[in-house]
């Protein structure tokens, strides 16, 4: 009797779809939107946990009650009724409008979540940065089957070209003196100078791309990672972007919106490619080069291409970084940010999108996270990176998508 | 005109002249045996036609056009389709994907379209996606559509690599010892299988093989090679008692 009652339920509740779910994390930020700063002062956290009280584990372990308390009280519960309820309702909706509506209940949801709180914003801004640069790298290392170390260097150069491209254009700055554009259109013309800034570093990547992809193995990975540090040198040496000191006064145009619709983008234009007969060249590429070669496939032209669309998002996603900063210096772009990505990257899965979403949010929420830690931090990381390199050498969610990633041109016919 | 024409080919690789002087009048329609004790430079002769090597010396015409200097990609385009001696199927591609990655000649999208995805790139995708389910259903693959070719058993890896050389709709293929590793059993049924393919694709075929069987049951015509040299030439019964064949096989008579 209640067997059979809890597997009807648990029957139900995988059943239930992914946007009834987001409509109960809307609902729940919402609520906690409207009594969040009541219960958390009733429950005596004094200021509503800001990434769901994990820091209360290591710096006050006594509020873990208090924590639970709120995290069932705002989120668990109202999500779970929501969803509950929702599911039959939102299983009607015609599936042409399925993805639009699941972009605009994650974009409310994180909206109103990431609105009640500075230090929120600041995390959702750099995790969406993050999963566009691991969804880049993906193409190169996990798709492609290489090596590249020039995450940081491609940031770097995507950073620097946008950002002086918006501080020439509409800042009053002492370098450049006044703006040589109206400073009212700024915003819209940021959109273009993400786009150059990207160009320029595809252009930059080609440079790397010729000597080292006529050879098979480790040259991509010694000659990007030469790339990073020639990239960092150079900018140290630019007097004109500020050298080591760094670059300032950008505009913070990158705000949660502009962020996210570009990770967006970035998302659908290399998910597209990777489903495209093109971009299946890499894995080609990867699993057998000869092979691929022999079966048609213009090696050469995949390689290149796949590297500098790699570069191009790495560059936007650089460019976004420096416009949610304000700020930036070369010694942020060194090597500690390319192992950073790849950490994401192995950790969450290669040749896979989905893997790329997984990685990024999982270790950037970590990283804050375990901010308590300080120093120990560098230990307590890389032992999660060894511990899933053990269990799963291939990432989290590999070879596979899932949701709304999941592409089939045709369906496959039903029976022959 | 034959289909395939060989003058002179010649291959060093440094010091060592792997194929010395080889020719060959391949017309359509013949299934030809190329054998020869190992190093005979067998496999060269097949990488020299397809591009993955340039022969030192030489010349190719493939259907009228010399292929000596192109990169493989744009031979194997011109209509020729080859399977390795040791399988070299992709490790992480599903048998689909496999078929459908070796269709890449096949789209003539560009970058543009591809990267967003337009109604172009869309067309052809779901041509080639058609195409793909058809050959898998003309080999009885359809089954295994979803499961990775590495995953399948030795015999189906040879099959799906076979049917892969197909798609670009060859007039010649080169099949490089397609029964090796196999059981009697699979023997058979791939003998079948390459008659098959060769009444429905209108196919030249050039057929590398150390098993006699197969080689005296499928070719009207076989060529007997030792370190890179031809020594004999002519239909099997004639190799079966050719006497420099004998010798490259078995070692001299000697008189005792």
């Amino acid at each position: 009797m209640m067997k059979s009652l809890i597997q009807k339920v648990r029957s139900r509740v995988n059943e239930i779809p992914t946007h009834a779910w987001l409509l109960g994390l809307l609902v729940a930020t919402l609520i906690e939107r409207l009594v969040g700063d009541a219960v958390a002062g009733s429950l005596g956290l004094g200021i509503i946990p800001r990434l769901f009280g994990v820091r209360y584990i290591l710096t006050k372990p006594l509020l873990i009650p208090s924590m639970m308390a709120y995290l069932l009280v705002i989120y668990l519960v109202p999500i779970s009724i929501v969803a509950w309820f929702s599911a039959p309702l939102i299983k009607k909706l015609p599936s042409r409008l399925s993805t639009p509506i699941f972009l605009l209940l994650l974009y409310g949801a994180l909206h109103i979540w990431g609105g009640l709180d500075e230090y929120r914003l600041l995390v959702l801004q750099f995790i969406l940065i993050s999963i566009l640069l691991t969804a880049s790298l993906n193409l190169t290392n996990g798709y492609m089957g290489e090596f590249s170390c020039a995450s940081g260097g491609f940031m770097a150069v995507g950073a620097y070209v946008t950002s002086v491209l918006t501080v020439w254009g509409f800042v009053n700055d002492d370098v450049f003196g006044p703006p040589a554009l109206p400073p009212a259109i700024g915003p819209f013309m940021f959109p273009i100078a993400l786009i150059i800034g990207g160009i320029v570093t595809a252009l930059t990547a080609l440079l790397v791309a010729i000597p080292s992809f006529r050879t098979r193995g480790d040259y991509l990975a010694i000659i990007s990672l030469a790339y990073t540090f020639i990239i960092k040198s150079f900018l140290e040496n630019l007097e004109l972007v500020g050298g080591p000191r760094g670059f300032m006064h950008m505009p913070k145009w990158a705000n949660l919106p502009v962020v996210f619709l570009w990770t967006l983008a970035g998302l659908w234009v290399m998910h597209n490619y990777v489903s495209s007969l093109l971009g299946k060249g890499a894995p080609g590429v990867r699993d057998d080069e000869l092979a691929a070669e022999v079966m048609t496939v213009d090696t050469r032209r995949v390689k290149v291409i796949t590297f500098m669309l790699s570069a191009f998002w790495t560059g936007v996603a650089g460019g976004l970084f420096a416009h949610v900063m304000g700020y930036i210096n070369p010694a942020t772009f060194g090597i500690m940010k390319t192992a950073e990505i790849m950490a994401m990257l192995y950790m969450g899965g290669l040749n896979s999108i989905t893997g790329s979403i997984v990685g990024a949010v999982l270790l950037k929420f970590l990283m804050e996270a375990l901010r308590p830690l300080q120093v120990a931090k560098w230990i307590f990381i890389p032992v999660i990176i060894i511990f899933f390199m053990i269990r799963r050498p291939w990432g989290l969610v590999s070879f596979r998508e899932f949701g709304i990633l999941r592409k089939e041109v045709k369906r496959a016919p039903a029976s022959d | 005109m034959p289909l395939l024409q060989i003058k002179n080919l010649t291959h060093w690789f440094g010091g060592l002249r792997a194929v010395h002087n080889f020719h060959e009048n391949l017309e359509e329609g013949e299934i030809v045996g190329l054998i020869g004790p190992n190093g005979a430079g067998k496999t060269t002769i097949f990488n020299l036609i397809c591009g993955i090597y340039k022969p030192t010396q030489g010349e190719i015409i493939f259907d009228g056009e010399n292929l000596v200097g192109l990169p493989p990609h744009v031979i194997t385009s011109k209509g020729i389709g080859r399977t390795f001696q040791k399988l070299r199927l992709w490790r992480h591609l599903s048998v689909l994907d496999t078929i459908k990655l070796a269709h890449f000649s096949r789209k003539n999208y560009g970058l543009f379209d591809a990267l967003f995805w337009t109604r172009r790139c869309q067309k052809q995708e779901e041509e080639i996606e058609e195409r793909t389910w058809e050959l898998l259903k003309i080999f009885g693959l359809t089954q295994y559509a979803y499961a990775r070719a590495w995953d399948l058993p030795y015999g189906l890896q040879r099959k799906v690599e076979m049917v892969r050389a197909l798609v670009s709709e060859p007039k010649l293929l080169l099949l490089d010892e397609p029964t090796v590793g196999m059981t009697l059993r699979e023997m058979y049924e791939t003998m079948d299988l390459i008659r098959e393919m060769k009444e429905k694709f209108d196919l030249t075929i050039l057929i590398i093989e150390h098993r006699m069987k197969v080689i005296m049951n499928l070719c009207e015509r076989i060529k007997a090679i030792d370190f890179g040299e031809i020594i004999a030439d002519g239909t099997p019964d004639e190799i079966r008692n050719n006497p420099r064949v004998i010798e490259a096989y078995l070692g001299k008579e000697v008189e005792v």
